[in-house]
C-alpha cells in the first residue's frame, strides 16, 4: 500500500497466474470515488479515456483509520465517508457511517486481460484458438442466446484480447436508471450494450445499443442517490441484478478493452448527483437563444425555392420557428462543405434572407468523406493524414451516402484542429454566420462494416484500434464542429451542434436527438423517457423528431407528438424522404391550430422560463427535464413512475397525451403537501392523489407547482428573437403557506458575455402578499 | 356590417378618420376614445387606456390590434393605393415590413418605404396582362368549341358507318367459318390418326425420338395427373380418364403449373418500378403439351396440313382481324364520343396529343385523358406518374384540375400520381412540373380552353381609405 496525494495504491495479485494489477483509489472532491485498476508492467500501455473527464479530477488527502489484518480503512476531509480495502478476497467498500453503500468487486467478478506481444503469441497459439470478447462474456454471465446479433472481427487484433470487468454491490438499492441509450427503462435480466450504432427505426425495448452512450448509472432510494460511472469507451455489457427482498442492486460492467476506471458519485440528493456527474465530465453548453426555438427539418428541402416556401408557409399560418434545416441533398454528390448548384446556386443570399427575418439555417456534414482524388477537401485530409486506416496501414474505406468513403479519424488532436478550420467562412464557401451544423452518421455508420460500422481493428492516430475507442467517435466530431464554428466567429458566438452520436461529456459540445425513430404512438410515448434517461446522463438538451422520422404519422399523433415535443429541451420536426410532406399546415385548419397553439404558448412563451433552466444546466448540471424522484426523492410511488409524466424545471410537471383518441388522462400528482394549478385554467388541485383530467385535441396537461413563480413572454412573434423582445408576464402559484418564488435568467442570447458578468438573474418572492424582485 | 370605403383609382381625398392603431374602419366603433372598451369577444371590460398598452388583456386579442402583445391578435394595415390587409400580430415591429404601407413597422427601426402606390401599377398592369391573354384565349376557346362540335359529329358519323360495315363482315367471317371447317375435315382424321400412333403405339415409331419428345413432356402429364388427384380423392368425383383434349387447353392459373425454367419470365419481382407495360400475355409463353408435340415432330406434322386448309384458315382469319378492327374503332369511337371533354367540349383538342417539358433531370410528358410520364435525359426507363383518373377541380370549376392515378408504384410508397392544374393561356403547354409530397407530382398546364369571358377591369377593390 503506497498512500500520494493522488490517493491509494495496492497490487493485486491473482493467485494462479501470478498476473499483477495496480490498483489506485482515490477520492474526489465532491463526493466521488474514483477506483483505477492498470497491468502493473504493462508491455505496451492500455487505453485510457482521455477528453471525457474536464480536468483530473481533484483528490483529496487520504488518512488511515484503521487497519487489520484482512483489511485497511481510510477516510478523508470530514470524515464523512470511508473507503475499506479487503485483501483477500479482495474487494472495496465505500461506507458512510458505518453503514457499507457500496462494494466493489462484492462478487470477485474482476476481470483483467492483459496485453499480450502478438509476435511471441503467435508462435504459441494458433489465432484461431482465440475466443471472441463477446463468447467470453458469454462465458462469464450466465448464457445469453441470440443475444448479440453480429459478430465482430475475429482474433484479428494486434494485442489479443484485452478485456476487462468487474461487479459492484449497490446496498439498499433497487432502482437503477441511466445507461442511455436504449429505449427502455432499466430493468433486471439481459445486459444491456453500450456500442454506438447506426439503427434505422429502432426496436423499442432492446437492449442492443443505439446511437450513443453514457456508461452513467444511477440508483436511488429514499435516502440517497448515488451513481457509478464506467470511464470506458470500448463495448461495454451491463448487467444488471435486483435483489428485493435483501435491497440491493447488482452491477456487472464487462468491457472490451481499456482499463477499469469507476467512480462512484455518492450523492446523496439527486441535484447532488447532478452536480458531482457535471464536475467529471462538465456542464451543458449554454445554447444561444435562438436554438431554443423550433426547428424545421426534413429529408430533404429540395432547393432554395423550397426553402423559401417552407419559410414562408410559417410566417403565412402564424407559427413561430427558428432555424429551417437541409440534409444531405442539399451537397454536391454527399461532398459535405459543397453545395449542389443546380438546387442551391445561392447559398449565402438564402441565408441572408433567413437572417433578415432573425432565423438561421443548419446543414448536415456527416464523417465520411466522398474517395474523390478530384476534391480538395478530400485530397487535404488524405495528405494530411487525417483518414482513420486499416490494419495494414492503408486509408480505410467504406461505403455511405457518397459511395466509397473514408472516415476523418477525429481521436487526433491534428485531425480536428484540421476539422474546425474547414468550417470558416472563407473556407466553407457559401456559409455565413447564421449557418450551423449538424453531424449525423456519426457512429460512425459505414453501410459496409461488420454491424454497418468501422472494424474494430481499424487503426487510429496513436496506434490505437477501433475497439479502444469506438464509441468515442461520435463525441470527437461534435467536439471538433463546436469548435470550428467557435473558431469561426473569433470565440465570440456561441456555436449550436447537433450529432447523433454521443459518449459522456458531449454536453459541452451541443445537442442530440434520438435518432430514426418511427411515426407510431409507442415511439412518441418512449421519447419521453428517453429523453429522461438522456437527461439524467449530463445530456440535457436533448429530444426526438417530432412526427417520427420514419413512417407518415396521421394528423392526430402529429399533433399530439408536437404538443409533447413542446415540453422537451430539443424541438425539431424531421422526416424521411420516403414520407409524404407534413408542414403543420398540411393538414386542415384544426391541426394546424392546435400545432400553432402548441408552438407559441408551450413554447415560445415559456422560453424565459426554459432558458433559466438552461443556465441552471449550464451552472449547477441541474437537467432542465428529468425523472419525478428526483423532485420527489423520498416518495417511492414516483420511483417506478414511467409515464409520460416529466417535471419540466421545478416549477411546472407536464403530462402530455401519447394515446389515441382518448378523453381522458390520469395524472398523478405528487406531494401530499403541494399544492398544484392547472395553467390553462387555473385550477387547484392538492398533491398526492391521481387526478382524471377530461381532454380534447387542443389539450396538454400542465400544471404549476404552488410556490413557484414562472416567467412567460405572452405576445406573439416569429421566432426566438422577436420574443425575447416582449414584455414579460409573471405566473405566480402560491403554497399552502401563501408563498412563492422563482427565478429569472436573462443575456443577449448569443455571446459569451455572460462569463464577464453581462448576464442578470433576478429572482421574484411574494411573501405576504408582497412581490419583491431583486 | 362589413364595409370599405371603395372609391376610384385617383378619386376624392378622403378624410383621415381617427382610431387605434391597427383597428380597420369597419370596427372603428367598437373602438370608443375614452370610453370603456369591451373585449370583441364580450370576456370583459376594460379601461380605453388598456387599448395598446403592449399587454394582452382580452382573449380574442382585440385589446391589443396595433401591437404584437396577443398571440392571436391581427393588425389592420390600411394600405391606400392598394388593397387593405391584416396580418398576424407577430409580424407588427418584427423587423420585416409585411404591410405595403409601411405601417406595422412603427418601432423597430426597420426601414420600410410605402410601396402601396407601385404594387397598385404593378398589379394593375399584370392584370391587364392576364386580361389581354384571357381574352384571346377566350376567342381561342370559341373556335376549339367550335371544332369540337363538328369533330363530335364527324366521329358519330363515322361511328354510324362503321358499325354498318360490321353487319357486312359479320356475315363474312361466318361464311367463311363454314367454309373453313369444310376444308379442315380431312386434315383433322390424319392429325388424329399420327397421334394415335404416337402415343399408343409404341413399336410403330423411332424409339429415341420418342424418349426425346417423351423426356420433355412427361412432367406436363404427370403433373396434370398430379394436380387433379387430391381434389378428386377428397370431394370429387371418382376420377376420369384424362380426355387428350384437356390437355391441350392452355391452363390459366400460371402458378400451379410447373414450367421449364426458361420458360418463365425472370422480372417477376425485381422490377416493382418499370413492369407496367411488360405484361405478357398469357399465350405468349404458355407452351402447351400439343404445340410440343408439334415443334418436335416436324417429320409427322408436315404432311398432316392441306393446303387447301390452309388457304381457308388464312381467309378466314384475315376476315375476323378485320371484324375486329373494326370492333376497336367502334370502340373508340363510342369511348371518344362519351368522353368528358368539358361543358361544351373544349377540351377535346388535347385527346391523343401529348406535351413535353423537360427538366434539369427529367423529360416530362402530359397526354391528356391518357396519362402522364417521367423519362430521364440522359437514358434509362420511363417511369408513369399515373394514367387518366378524372377532372378534380373544386366544385363550380371542376374542370380547371385533372388528375392522373395508379402510376408506378414507389419503393416502400403509395402508387405515383399526377395533378394538373390547368391555367388560361394562348398556348397549349406544359409550363411546370414539382414533386411536392413524395409520389405525388404537381403539372401546371396551360390552355385557351380554362379561358374565361375577360373579367371587367374597372370592378376592383382598389380603395382610398386613409
Amino acid at each position: 500500500m503506497v498512500l500520494t496525494e493522488k490517493g491509494v495504491c495496492f497490487q493485486l495479485v491473482e493467485a494462479d497466474t501470478q498476473t499483477k494489477l495496480l490498483l489506485t483509489v482515490s477520492p474526489c472532491k465532491c463526493d466521488t470515488v474514483r477506483i483505477l485498476i492498470d497491468e502493473a508492467q504493462p508491455g505496451k500501455a492500455r487505453y485510457r479515456v482521455s477528453d471525457v473527464l474536464t480536468g483530473d479530477p481533484q483528490s483529496e488527502q487520504l488518512r488511515v483509520e484503521s487497519q487489520t489484518q484482512d483489511f485497511v480503512t481510510l477516510s478523508w476531509s470530514l470524515a464523512q465517508h470511508q473507503v475499506r480495502v479487503w485483501h483477500f478476497p479482495f474487494r472495496v467498500e465505500i461506507l458512510k457511517d458505518q453503514e457499507v453503500i457500496v462494494t466493489f468487486n462484492s462478487k470477485g467478478k474482476l476481470w483483467f486481460e492483459r496485453l499480450q506481444d502478438r509476435s511471441v503469441l503467435h508462435s504459441l497459439f494458433s489465432v484461431t484458438l482465440e475466443t471472441t470478447f463477446k463468447e467470453k462474456y458469454d462465458n462469464q454471465t450466465k448464457p445469453c442466446t441470440d443475444f448479440y446479433v453480429l459478430t465482430e472481427t475475429r482474433g484479428a487484433y494486434t494485442l489479443g484480447p484485452s478485456s476487462i470487468g468487474a461487479d459492484l454491490c449497490l446496498h439498499g438499492f433497487r432502482h437503477a436508471y441511466g445507461l442511455p441509450e436504449h429505449s427502455d427503462q432499466l430493468l433486471d435480466g439481459e445486459p444491456y450494450r453500450l456500442y454506438n450504432l447506426d439503427v434505422f427505426a429502432y426496436d423499442l425495448h432492446s437492449r442492443l445499443g443505439l446511437y450513443g452512450s453514457v456508461p452513467l448509472m444511477v440508483a436511488h432510494r429514499a435516502d440517497r442517490t448515488i451513481g457509478v460511472f464506467w470511464l470506458n469507451a470500448s463495448e461495454t455489457f451491463v448487467n444488471l441484478q435486483y435483489l428485493p427482498t435483501d435491497p440491493q442492486t447488482d452491477v456487472h460492467w464487462l468491457s472490451e478493452s481499456g482499463v477499469i476506471d469507476c467512480m462512484v458519485l455518492l450523492g446523496p440528493s439527486p441535484h447532488q448527483l447532478f452536480h458531482q456527474y457535471a464536475q467529471l465530465t462538465g456542464y451543458q453548453a449554454l445554447p444561444p437563444f435562438f436554438a431554443l426555438g423550433y426547428h424545421q427539418c426534413r429529408w430533404n428541402y429540395d432547393d432554395e425555392a423550397d426553402v423559401r416556401a417552407v419559410d414562408a408557409g410559417f410566417d403565412r399560418h402564424n407559427i413561430p420557428y427558428d432555424v429551417i434545416w437541409l440534409d444531405i441533398e442539399h451537397t454536391d454528390g454527399k461532398r459535405y462543405f459543397t453545395w449542389d448548384s443546380a438546387r442551391f446556386p445561392e447559398p449565402a443570399k438564402l441565408q441572408r434572407h433567413l437572417e433578415k427575418k432573425n432565423r438561421k439555417m443548419v446543414v448536415i456534414s456527416d464523417p465520411h468523406i466522398k474517395v474523390d482524388a478530384d476534391w480538395s477537401l478530400y485530397r487535404e485530409a488524405r495528405d494530411g493524414g487525417h483518414f482513420v486506416r486499416d490494419r495494414e496501414g492503408h486509408i480505410y474505406q467504406g461505403s455511405c451516402w457518397p459511395g466509397e468513403s473514408s472516415y476523418v479519424d477525429f481521436s487526433s488532436t491534428a485531425t480536428r484542429a484540421w476539422y474546425s478550420t474547414c468550417f470558416s467562412l472563407e473556407k466553407y464557401k457559401g456559409s455565413t454566420s447564421v449557418l450551423f451544423v449538424w453531424n449525423d452518421m456519426n457512429e460512425p455508420s459505414v453501410f459496409s462494416g461488420p454491424e454497418q460500422t468501422l472494424p474494430k481493428d481499424a487503426v487510429h492516430h496513436g496506434g490505437w484500434e477501433h475497439r479502444d475507442l469506438h464509441n468515442l467517435y461520435g463525441f470527437y466530431q461534435h467536439m471538433a464542429t463546436a469548435d470550428g464554428l467557435l473558431t469561426r466567429s473569433g470565440g465570440s458566438e456561441r456555436p449550436f451542434v447537433l450529432s447523433r452520436s454521443f459518449f459522456a461529456g458531449s454536453q459541452r459540445f451541443g445537442a442530440i436527438w434520438t435518432g430514426d425513430n418511427v411515426a407510431s404512438w409507442d415511439h412518441l410515448k418512449i421519447s419521453i423517457p428517453m429523453v429522461l434517461s438522456l437527461s439524467l446522463a449530463g445530456i440535457v438538451f436533448c429530444g426526438a423528431d417530432v412526427g417520427g422520422f420514419v413512417q407518415d404519422p396521421e394528423p392526430e399523433l402529429l399533433v399530439r407528438w408536437y404538443q409533447a415535443a413542446a415540453l422537451l429541451p430539443f424541438f425539431r420536426g424531421h422526416s424521411d424522404k420516403k414520407t409524404k410532406r407534413r408542414e403543420p399546415w398540411l393538414f386542415g385548419e384544426e391541426v394546424t391550430a392546435a400545432i400553432r397553439a402548441a408552438v407559441q404558448q408551450r413554447w415560445y412563451h415559456l422560453l424565459p422560463y426554459w432558458y433559466t433552466l438552461f443556465h441552471y444546466a449550464h451552472n449547477s448540471g441541474l437537467p432542465p427535464v428529468r425523472p419525478l424522484w428526483t423532485e420527489f426523492p423520498r416518495e417511492e410511488h414516483t420511483f417506478t413512475e414511467d409515464t409520460a409524466l416529466c417535471p419540466v424545471g421545478g416549477a411546472l410537471l407536464a403530462c402530455p397525451v401519447t394515446q389515441p383518441g382518448v378523453e381522458e388522462v390520469r395524472v398523478l400528482l405528487p406531494g401530499s403537501n403541494e399544492i398544484w394549478y392547472d395553467i390553462c385554467s387555473g385550477q387547484e388541485y392538492g398533491g398526492g392523489q391521481t387526478l382524471s383530467l377530461p381532454v380534447t385535441l387542443d389539450t396538454i396537461p400542465v400544471f404549476q407547482r404552488g410556490g413557484s413563480v414562472v416567467c412567460r413572454s405572452t405576445g406573439s412573434g416569429t421566432c426566438a428573437a422577436d420574443f425575447q423582445q416582449l414584455p414579460l408576464t409573471l405566473t405566480v402559484a402560491l403554497n399552502c403557506q401563501g408563498r412563492a418564488a422563482g427565478e429569472l435568467y436573462l443575456d443577449d442570447g448569443h455571446s459569451f458575455g455572460y462569463r464577464v458578468r453581462k448576464s442578470r438573474l433576478r429572482r421574484f418572492c411574494l411573501r405576504s402578499g408582497c412581490l419583491r424582485c431583486r | 356590417m362589413f364595409w370599405y370605403l371603395l372609391l376610384l383609382w385617383g378619386g376624392i381625398s378622403a378624410v383621415e378618420v381617427q382610431r387605434p392603431r391597427g383597428v380597420p374602419l369597419s370596427k372603428r366603433p367598437f373602438y370608443e376614445e375614452n370610453k370603456p372598451f369591451t373585449c370583441l369577444d364580450g370576456s370583459r371590460t376594460i379601461p380605453f387606456d388598456r387599448i395598446n398598452d403592449d399587454y394582452c388583456d382580452c382573449q380574442d386579442g382585440s385589446d391589443e390590434p396595433g401591437t404584437a402583445a396577443c398571440p392571436n391578435g391581427n393588425f389592420h394595415c390600411t394600405n391606400a393605393g392598394f388593397r387593405p390587409t391584416f396580418i398576424p400580430s407577430s409580424h407588427v415591429n418584427d423587423g420585416i415590413c409585411d404591410c405595403c404601407d409601411a405601417t406595422d413597422e412603427y418601432n423597430s427601426g426597420a426601414e420600410c418605404q410605402n410601396t402601396c402606390r407601385e404594387l397598385w401599377r404593378k398589379e394593375k398592369e399584370s392584370m391587364q396582362k392576364l386580361a389581354e391573354i384571357a381574352k384571346e384565349g377566350f376567342l381561342l376557346k370559341q373556335q376549339l368549341i367550335q371544332e369540337a362540335k363538328r369533330g363530335l359529329e364527324e366521329k358519330q358519323t363515322k361511328l354510324g358507318e362503321v358499325q354498318n360495315s360490321k353487319k357486312d363482315l359479320e356475315t363474312n367471317v361466318e361464311a367463311l367459318r363454314t367454309a373453313k371447317e369444310a376444308a379442315e375435315q380431312p386434315e383433322k382424321e390424319a392429325k388424329e390418326r399420327h397421334l394415335k400412333e404416337l402415343l399408343g403405339g409404341v413399336d410403330k415409331v423411332n424409339t429415341a425420338a420418342f424418349e426425346t419428345i417423351w423426356s420433355k413432356i412427361r412432367e406436363k402429364y404427370v403433373s396434370e395427373v398430379r394436380t387433379q388427384t387430391p381434389s378428386s380423392n377428397t370431394d370429387g368425383p371418382a376420377p376420369v380418364e384424362t380426355p387428350q383434349e384437356e390437355v391441350r387447353e392452355p391452363v390459366s392459373d400460371n402458378d400451379s403449373e410447373p414450367y421449364p425454367d426458361d420458360d418463365i419470365p425472370e422480372e417477376e419481382d425485381e422490377d416493382e418500378d418499370e413492369d407496367e407495360d411488360e405484361d405478357m400475355d398469357d399465350g405468349d409463353y404458355k407452351v402447351t403439351g400439343f404445340d410440343y408435340i408439334l415443334e418436335c415432330l416436324p417429320i409427322f406434322t408436315k404432311s398432316l396440313f392441306s393446303s387447301a386448309a390452309q388457304k381457308a384458315r388464312n381467309e378466314f382469319e384475315e376476315a375476323e382481324r378485320a371484324l375486329r378492327e373494326v370492333d376497336d374503332q367502334i370502340r373508340n369511337l363510342e369511348k371518344e364520343i362519351s368522353f368528358d371533354f368539358g361543358p361544351s367540349s373544349e377540351f377535346a383538342y388535347l385527346y391523343s396529343q401529348c406535351y413535353e417539358l423537360t427538366t434539369g433531370e427529367y423529360v416530362y410528358r402530359l397526354c391528356p385523358f391518357n396519362r402522364v410520364s417521367q423519362k430521364p435525359k440522359y437514358g434509362g426507363s420511363e417511369t408513369n406518374l399515373g394514367t387518366w383518373g378524372k377532372w378534380a377541380g373544386p366544385e363550380g370549376n371542376v374542370y380547371s384540375v385533372m388528375k392522373y392515378e395508379q402510376g408506378t408504384g414507389c419503393w416502400q410508397g403509395p402508387n405515383r400520381s399526377t395533378t394538373v392544374k390547368l391555367t388560361c393561356g394562348k398556348e397549349t403547354v406544359v409550363t411546370s412540373t414539382s414533386e411536392p409530397s413524395r409520389c405525388e407530382y404537381l403539372m401546371e398546364f396551360t390552355s385557351p380552353a380554362v379561358c374565361q369571358e375577360a373579367p371587367d377591369l374597372e370592378v376592383s377593390d382598389i380603395h382610398e381609405e386613409l
